[in-house]
């Protein structure tokens, strides 16, 4: 075997120009399926984060049909119960509670409607970024009572600015009419429109005063230690509330169930990313079957003699895939190595995609995205190069089974 | 000549011509398809409520509320037929944000007051009412909602809905209408945000008189949208009021559509620097092959720049047939393709999320098609010309010794 992986390598070399071309193919195909995997898996990596910071946390706990329907009687009656229940649970880093409900929302001159979200100062900053988007102002703080951020197109709509005076005007848990007067003490950018446009953030305690919500919220927002325990955590949530008996009217979802958008996006990316790929490679190899073809037609002498000398076709046909192993395997690491390269300088440096940043904002991107290298991104193209390079190489190795001796060695 | 030279090693040729038949059809596919999801996005940006062009009275993009609309829209009316050119189609509204709510719901919507003869040939709600009816005129305080608001409001044609928005005198208009017909979008967004109903009673609701908030237009010939807004820029100038295109008044669209130019020409790039690895073997490998023969050549008086020529036609010929064959077959999937479209409805959140439509209709367009030939020829031309010097250098007597 050893010998044979010294010849592989010295028949390698007897054209190096040759074999160099097609070491450079196939590294160059390695490179830059190793950058794109990491870039590709990284925004998913920044996109799911930023969404979960920023909006749903990474498991909620509902009232049943909550989430088809928003509707302010659906409530979680008892949040200390699953308060309870989820301090009791590993895995779980930090959680909140929020109540949101549509309402008109007034300033001394505009009206419009928006959604409002009563937040529990003190824990909310532990589980989102919203605190964090706050351009100007402060955040809600524990002893808000009348303290609200809004976003900064609705402040801009609203005509409103810090210390000025909102009225709240809703339909309450019980149907009466909720009303509440709010103070701006923030002003918050999310980058996101929707968001930004249409969102106001006022104290739990104050909203479910205001709304009549009897103690009640509309969601536990739960933010896990990271997102490979969401599933283990959300199984023992909803198994510990199940055995308290709350399983009926209370729902666990994860992010995935409560931003399916968002994972269908990244499926339908992964997939087009997947036939860019299948198309690359194959040209690749097409592009090099030549090489692999010459390598066997320039030595059909060479083959028998071989065979004359008693050498089986199989062990040719060995010798020959053992040679374009090796030159797979070289192009391969050769590509891997200058692909990690690659991909870890952007790691660190980020990159910024010209004139991209305000639509990558409203998918809650930030402008300088990161490719990411893992073990996935980094094998799993060269992987696919290997095998569909070996499978080219299987063609011409095969050929030489059909070599007869004598007429072989009158080849030219 | 040249042409017996490539046909010398029929194998080879083949071999190489594959990949680049591959290469340029894989070129094609993905710039058809990029292009049909780039027209639907723009398509359904266009039909829903956007237009080609837009006038509104000035100001109020930067504050779209009631007291900035247009207060006499008629006199910019009257001025439209001598503008726009034939065939063109507009629809006066009022749009204002609102709030919908009926005995147990309530939420934010976009109502928007039309003409239903003139909107129905302007945007998507010319087909969109698929059950009841688009605001006939004799049905007073008759409203318009989309599939997935009745939903969420549990109701149904013959149901109430209370709208409540700001009216010109900042305050809450508030009026009860009737769900007359509900309509189908393309998009789940679409259907919560609009609510239609007549113009003239959304005029009434909120004190307007014979104001409107914007005059959509819709061009014949969207390449006209230019020329046609300058015109309306120029002409309109007196009236108070701005004209806006739909590149403009969609600014998302219109960055991903900037996007989708640079993702195909990296891909023409990518995908030919993948086939040039195999254009210049072949193409090394062939000349080393002829060694004596450029030997011979040289020694019979043929310059080396012939030489150069001679390979670099063998080379172009090889490029321009592959390139040949895989337009053919690109341009046959793409048609195969857009006969029905290819449907990826079973994704819809996720087409949603990204901006989307649900069918797509691949389509050629002229310039990616010559610039992916272009790519192809002309760098295929300038990796060749590595093994082309390369025959050009052997001297004679090198040449004609080598066995």
């Amino acid at each position: 075997m050893l010998i044979d992986l010294k010849i592989a390598w010295r028949n390698l070399w007897r054209n190096p120009r040759r074999s160099l071309l097609t070491l450079a193919a196939i590294a160059f195909a390695s490179v830059l399926l190793v950058f794109m995997l990491s870039w590709q898996l990284g925004s998913y990596d920044t996109m799911i984060n930023a969404s979960v910071r920023i909006q749903t946390g990474h498991l909620q706990v509902q009232a049943a049909g909550y989430e088809e329907k928003k509707e302010i009687w659906r409530v979680v009656e008892d949040p200390s119960q699953v308060a309870a229940v989820l301090e009791d649970t590993a895995g779980v880093a930090a959680y909140t509670f929020r109540a949101s409900a549509f309402s008109l929302v007034s300033s001394r001159e505009r009206t419009y409607g928006v959604l409002v979200r009563g937040l529990d100062p003190g824990r909310e900053t532990a589980v989102s970024s919203v605190a964090q988007t706050v351009r100007a102002g402060r955040f809600l703080s524990a002893g808000d009572a009348t303290g609200a951020v809004v976003g900064a197109l609705l402040a801009r709509n609203l005509k409103v600015g810090l210390g000025d005076e909102l009225v709240v005007m809703g339909q309450a848990r019980d149907g009466s009419i909720a009303a509440a007067v709010l103070n701006v003490v923030g002003i918050f950018s999310s980058g996101q429109d929707d968001l930004d446009r249409g969102v106001l953030q006022m104290p739990l305690q104050t909203f479910q005063e205001a709304f009549a919500m009897d103690g009640a919220v509309h969601a536990v927002v739960v933010r896990c230690d990271d997102l490979g325990t969401v599933a283990s955590v959300q199984a023992a949530v909803a198994g510990a509330l199940g055995a308290a008996g709350a399983d009926r009217e209370l729902a666990v979802l994860d992010w995935m169930a409560l931003m399916p958008g968002l994972v269908q996006s990244i499926q339908l990316d992964l997939v087009s990313g997947v036939i860019f790929y299948l198309i690359l490679v194959v040209v690749v190899a097409f592009s090099i079957l030549n090489t692999f073809l010459m390598a066997v037609f320039e030595r059909t002498r060479e083959f028998g003699v071989f065979m004359a000398l008693g050498t089986s076709p199989a062990r040719l046909v060995r010798m020959l895939m053992l040679e374009s192993a090796v030159m797979t395997l070289t192009g391969i690491l050769v590509g891997i190595f200058l692909g990690v390269l690659l991909t870890a300088y952007f790691q660190r440096h980020g990159i910024v995609i010209p004139g991209a940043a305000e639509l990558l904002a409203q998918y809650g991107l930030p402008a300088r995205m990161h490719p990411k290298l893992s073990w996935l991104s980094v094998c799993l193209g060269p992987l696919v190069v290997m095998v569909l390079t070996l499978l080219t190489a299987l063609y011409p190795a095969l050929r030489v089974r059909r070599l007869k001796p004598v007429a072989a060695m009158r080849a030219v | 000549m040249a042409w017996r030279n490539v046909w010398r090693n029929r194998r080879r040729t083949l071999v190489i011509l594959t990949a680049v038949v591959i290469g340029v059809w894989s070129m094609i596919c993905v710039g058809a398809l990029s292009r049909g999801i780039a027209d639907q996005m723009v398509q359904n940006g266009i039909a829903t409520l956007t237009g080609h062009l837009q006038i509104h009275r000035r100001g109020f993009r930067s504050d779209p509320v009631v007291e900035n609309s247009m207060t006499d829209p008629a006199a910019v009316l009257a001025r439209l037929p001598g503008l726009l050119p034939p065939g063109s189609r507009w629809s006066v509204r009022v749009r204002v944000n609102a709030v919908a709510a009926n005995a147990r719901h309530s939420g934010g919507v976009t109502l928007v007051g039309v003409d239903p003869a003139r909107e129905a040939q302007v945007s998507f709600i010319g087909g969109g009412v698929t059950t009841g009816a688009f605001l006939p005129p004799d049905v007073p305080w008759a409203i318009v909602v989309g599939r997935a608001l009745a939903e969420q409001f549990d109701t149904r044609p013959g149901r109430k809905l209370v709208l409540m928005s700001q009216d010109t005198e900042r305050e809450i208009a508030s009026r009860a209408f009737r769900i007359i017909g509900v309509f189908d979008a393309e998009m789940a967004a679409t259907e919560k945000q609009f609510v239609f109903v007549n113009l003239a009673q959304a005029r009434v609701m909120l004190k307007l008189g014979g104001g409107a908030s914007e005059v959509a237009i819709v061009l014949p010939d969207p390449q006209l949208v230019d020329t046609v807004a300058h015109r309306l820029r120029t002409a309109l100038a007196s009236e108070r009021c701005e004209v806006h295109t739909w590149q403009e008044l969609l600014p998302l669209v219109t960055a991903i559509l900037k996007m989708y130019d640079v993702f195909i020409f990296l891909w023409f790039l990518v995908v030919f620097v993948a086939m040039s690895f195999g254009i210049v073997n072949t193409t090394l490998m062939a000349v080393f092959e002829r060694i004596r023969e450029f030997g011979l050549l040289r020694a019979l008086g043929m310059k080396p720049s012939g030489i150069v020529a001679s390979v670099l036609t063998e080379s172009l010929m090889l490029l321009a047939l592959g390139s040949g064959l895989g337009n053919a077959l690109g341009l046959a999937s793409v048609l195969a393709l857009s006969e029905r479209g290819i449907d990826l409805s079973a994704m819809a959140a996720g087409l949603e999320f990204a901006g989307m439509g649900r069918v797509i209709i691949p389509r050629v367009v002229t310039l990616d098609l010559a610039l992916a030939n272009g790519v192809v020829l002309v760098l295929g031309a300038v990796v060749s010309v590595y093994p082309a010097l390369k025959a050009a250098r052997f001297t004679p007597v090198e040449a004609l010794s080598h066995t």
